[in-house]
């Protein structure tokens, strides 16, 4: 382990930007504000690129302890920051496509009245997930999870004023922190059985454990717990309800935090604790199990959406399940590869989104797009790109990944070829409804009216603050917005190379190498011998590609009436899909109401009212009551003076009697 | 030969007749003649006490005893006819004012 | 023995002025027999020895301050005690507080051995020139302040006295 004092200047440069912007932004002009919020943030990438040139295997990992936190007894946590390979590839995304989103934000929210507040919550935010990537402890980490989930909460409310909006942000804070209470248990866990947040110090306890093949014990308990943490920040069964409501944020908002970076601080945490999980197979199995189960639910949501961003939304929720399969089946750089690649073309395709609905005045149903593609042409290739890496084209940078995530969920010793089936079907269902995305709004007839914005759609309310310049027809956008698009296209399309030959994955090796020899062994056995049969799944897998593509080109393109009669025959199944599986409204039922109906019997009047208001009001009542009959004492009558001095007398001279013969 | 504790106990009489008085009496001069019988209570045990510790500031005290109650009764008094002045009694329930 | 018949005949007097005062409704009744209860005590006081003392007794208490009390009876033209509302506290609190408390005092001092001794007979050596020594050498401080207080009660009941007009409107304008 080698220090690194330059550690520490990634996140603090985002957060000086977001302090200068949060505190003096109001009164500075949009240039300055622009020029602080884009210096910082390029900052910090400049230096990570930095870091990133210097960095050598040999003398990773490094690390940096800035200041003293906690001590307690035995236990201490200090402000430590950490780098190698893992931390590296997840600050360069982070970095990156952060910054790229940071100058489409220029664009995208010129107009808007808060520019100041949005650029300061950017910044906060870059601030806070780089502590999360760049922590040495859990406890660092647990800052940053924390307050990734604080920006996240602000800048989905961003439009506050708006009651969806606001009600968008409580719902992912709170379940944001249904996820937190796992992970707390699982720290507090750690902290007693292993005496330290540190990873170093966990994981050299760790690795003297042996295996719990029986499903019971320590580990397996933090590794649930740590996948239920996990499972709440990156939107998994159960606790994905969030992100598509966290729609209701400003585009270059859901590019960045739910799409690249935030949601994929799950999956960065499951894998740093690879070497728990590791040695708590049900764990491991519960992980994939839940990631697989995501992902082809979210798909078969997304298929019947109609608002572009939710079908984004979904994606990224399927996506996401994609990479918890891999870690789930211990394919851990497999997972944060398709991280990586996700990150370019999911960001990629939220920003062109962005750029649609900007270009079209703000409406976001794809019933009202169509034919887009010869207003904006850049927008279409670059949104063409990412259609086809999403979906697992050859040779954009999905392909590689998705391809390595279902290879290894075949031949894993903790795969199967179950998950690899419902990978593949997931697979199909995502190249359908994303080439479905692609047709409705880039072919066929224009459907929509641009210059009449002011009704009529369900999506159109919030974007009318920023882009109500009312221009006719759609048109392009500008260039500081175009320029990320195509940055991000170029990513999607060699992004994946890096993957050829395993040497990502052998990159990662020192990160990931916990396992016994003989896992090991097992495992490249296996490859070697399934070569063929990588071959042919990879060749079903681009089949899967090929037939989502078909199917859309027939029901989107060819046959655009068919698609309607379809969803009318399939009646109930359909208005369930529609309507998300009822999901919301059965968590409403189940926990939301009884909690509130619960809260506002028990805790507000029971409690608050009737014992902490009761306790103040009544002790006053009663000082008021006891002084209103001493009152009567001062009656103002001689007498009456007289006789309580005369009894009071009484009183010490008997008191001074005793006294006097007690001490005697 | 009389016992000291004769002397006090004829002056503890004293003093709570004086006591009593004061309490039981309606007429504001009546208790201040209560305040007198007290006093004097008082110097006779200051003078019993002289006499048995042959200690004469007993007897001094008892000088200063008389000149406060002499001034006191002076001013009291004056007190009482500017009361009388103004309320036309001399029922001390009726002079009860100074109540909340 | 002779000192006891003579102490418990001038204490029956006291005893019986100070029942009297209580017992009696007209103010003036009252105020004569706490004449004779004065008058008992500075013969009590000569019992003791100290003569100065009795000879100040009865001029300054039974002479001046009981003349005063009785002017103002006269003046105020004081009739019988009215019957009226009292406080049910004095009675109910203080007359038991009182009897009490006396009755504890009384009881502790015949427990005290060293209050058994007696006092004989003119057992203060009450020389005037004694006392003036100690007057005028150790207590001048309090002598001299006691001047004052005696100045300052002239002044006080002087003007509380007074008609409130003639201190209002200053000395009064002659006619012509």
């Amino acid at each position: 382990m080698t220090p690194n004092p330059y550690l520490w200047l990634v996140p603090i440069l985002p957060l000086a930007g977001a302090a200068i912007n949060g505190f003096f932004g109001r009164r500075s002009s949009k240039k300055a504000i622009t020029a602080v919020a884009l210096i910082f943030c390029g900052a910090a990438f400049f230096m990570a690129l930095l870091i990133a040139s210097s960095f050598s295997s040999a003398s990773a990992p490094y690390y940096f302890n800035l200041a003293h936190w906690l001590r307690a007894g035995s236990f201490q946590v200090d402000f430590s920051f950490y780098l190698d390979q893992l931390s590296l590839v997840m600050l360069l995304v982070v970095t990156g496509v952060g910054f790229l989103i940071h100058i489409y934000s220029v664009g995208y929210m010129w107009e808007d009245d808060g520019y100041y507040r949005f650029m300061a919550y950017m910044n906060l935010f870059m601030f806070f997930m780089l502590t999360l990537v760049l922590a040495k402890n859990y406890l660092v980490m647990f800052i940053g999870w924390e307050g990734v989930g604080l920006a996240s909460y602000l800048l989905i409310g961003f439009w506050f004023t708006k009651d969806s909006a606001a009600a968008a942000g409580k719902k992912a804070f709170i379940v944001n922190r249904i996820g937190d209470f796992g992970f707390l248990i699982a720290l507090f866990l750690m902290i007693k059985h292993f005496g330290s947040l540190d990873f170093t110090h966990v994981f050299a306890t760790v690795q003297t454990f042996s295996p719990e093949t029986a499903g019971t014990g320590l580990l397996t308990a933090i590794g649930l717990l740590l996948m239920v943490g996990a499972a709440g920040k990156s939107a998994q069964i159960p606790l994905y309800v969030w992100l598509p409501d966290a729609m209701e944020g400003p585009t270059p908002v859901s590019a960045l935090i739910h799409a690249a970076t935030m949601v994929t601080a799950g999956v960065y945490m499951v894998a740093r604790s690879h070497m728990i999980f590791d040695r708590a197979p049900m764990a491991m199995m519960v992980v994939a199990i839940i990631g697989t189960l995501t992902a082809l639910f979210a798909a078969t949501i997304g298929i019947a959406q109609t608002d572009i961003k939710k079908v984004l939304a979904y994606s990224t929720i399927s996506q996401l399940g994609y990479m918890f399969m891999a870690c789930g089946v211990g394919a851990f750089s497999a997972g944060i590869f398709h991280l990586m690649t996700h990150a370019f073309f999911k960001g990629l395709l939220f920003l062109a989104a962005g750029s649609v609905i900007h270009g079209i005045g703000g409406e976001q149903d794809m019933r009202k797009m169509g034919g887009l593609r010869q207003y904006m042409p850049w927008t279409f290739l670059t949104m063409t790109i990412a259609t086809f890496a999403i979906a697992g084209f050859p040779p954009f940078a999905g392909f590689f990944s998705k391809d390595e995530i279902l290879w290894k969920a075949y031949s894993s010793e903790y795969g199967s070829w179950v998950f690899w089936l419902i990978g593949v079907i997931t697979a199909f269902i995502t190249s359908f409804y994303m080439f479905r995305l692609w047709f409705l709004t880039f072919f066929g007839d224009y459907r929509g009216g641009a210059a009449q914005d002011a009704d009529g759609g369900h999506a159109h309310r919030h974007d009318d603050q920023s882009h109500g310049h009312g221009h006719g027809g759609p048109h392009e956008s500008p260039w500081v917005m175009l320029g990320p698009l195509v940055v991000l296209a170029f990513l999607s399309l060699v992004g994946g190379w890096i993957g050829i030959g395993g040497r990502f994955e052998h990159f990662l090796a020192p990160v990931f190498q916990s396992r016994t020899a003989a896992e090991l062994a097992r495992e490249t056995a296996g490859e070697a011998a399934g070569a063929g049969t990588e071959t042919l799944l990879m060749l079903i897998s681009v089949g899967a590609a090929f037939l989502g593509l078909f199917l859309a080109w027939t029901l989107y393109f060819r046959r655009p009436q068919l698609p309607a009669r379809i969803a009318a025959s399939l009646g109930g199944l359909y208005q369930a899909v529609t309507h998300k599986y009822y999901i919301d409204e059965l968590y409403n039922v189940l926990f939301v109401k009884p909690l509130i109906d619960g809260s506002t019997a028990i805790l507000w009047h029971g409690v608050d009212q009737n014992v902490i208001d009761a306790a103040v009001n009544d002790s006053a009542s009663a000082a008021r009551h006891v002084s209103d009959n001493v009152r009567h004492m001062q009656s103002g009558n001689l007498r009456s003076y007289a006789g309580w001095v005369a009894a009071g007398g009484a009183v010490v001279i008997a008191y001074m009697i005793w006294m006097g013969v007690w001490v005697r | 030969m009389v016992p000291l504790s004769y002397y006090l106990l004829l002056s503890g009489i004293l003093f709570v007749c004086g006591v009593l008085g004061f309490l039981i009496k309606r007429n504001i001069i009546t208790i201040f003649m209560s305040i007198e019988l007290m006093l004097n209570g008082v110097n006779l045990s200051f003078v019993a006490f002289a006499a048995h510790w042959q200690a004469l500031s007993g007897q001094v005290f008892v000088f200063f005893v008389m000149v406060v109650a002499a001034a006191e009764a002076a001013v009291g008094l004056a007190i009482i006819i500017a009361v009388y002045r103004t309320r036309e009694t001399l029922n001390v329930d009726q002079v009860n004012l100074l109540k909340l | 023995m002779f000192h006891l018949i003579l102490f418990l005949f001038f204490g029956a007097i006291c005893v019986a002025g100070a029942v009297n005062l209580l017992v009696q409704s007209h103010p003036i009744n009252s105020a004569l027999s706490l004449i004779a209860v004065m008058a008992s005590l500075a013969a009590e006081y000569l019992l003791l020895g100290a003569e100065f003392v009795a000879a100040v007794q009865v001029i300054v208490y039974a002479g001046a301050v009981m003349v005063l009390f009785v002017i103002t009876i006269m003046l105020l033209n004081a009739g019988k005690e009215e019957r009226s509302k009292g406080s049910r506290v004095a009675i109910l609190l203080g007359v038991p507080g009182a009897l009490i408390g006396g009755g504890l005092v009384a009881w502790t001092l015949l427990q005290r051995s060293n209050m058994q001794a007696a006092v004989p007979i003119g057992a203060l050596p009450g020389d005037p020139a004694d006392i003036a020594r100690l007057l005028f050498h150790n207590f001048l401080l309090p002598f001299e302040v006691t001047s004052v207080l005696i100045l300052i009660a002239i002044m006080g009941a002087v003007v509380l006295a007074s008609r409130p007009e003639a201190v209002a409107r200053g000395p009064r304008k002659d006619e012509g």
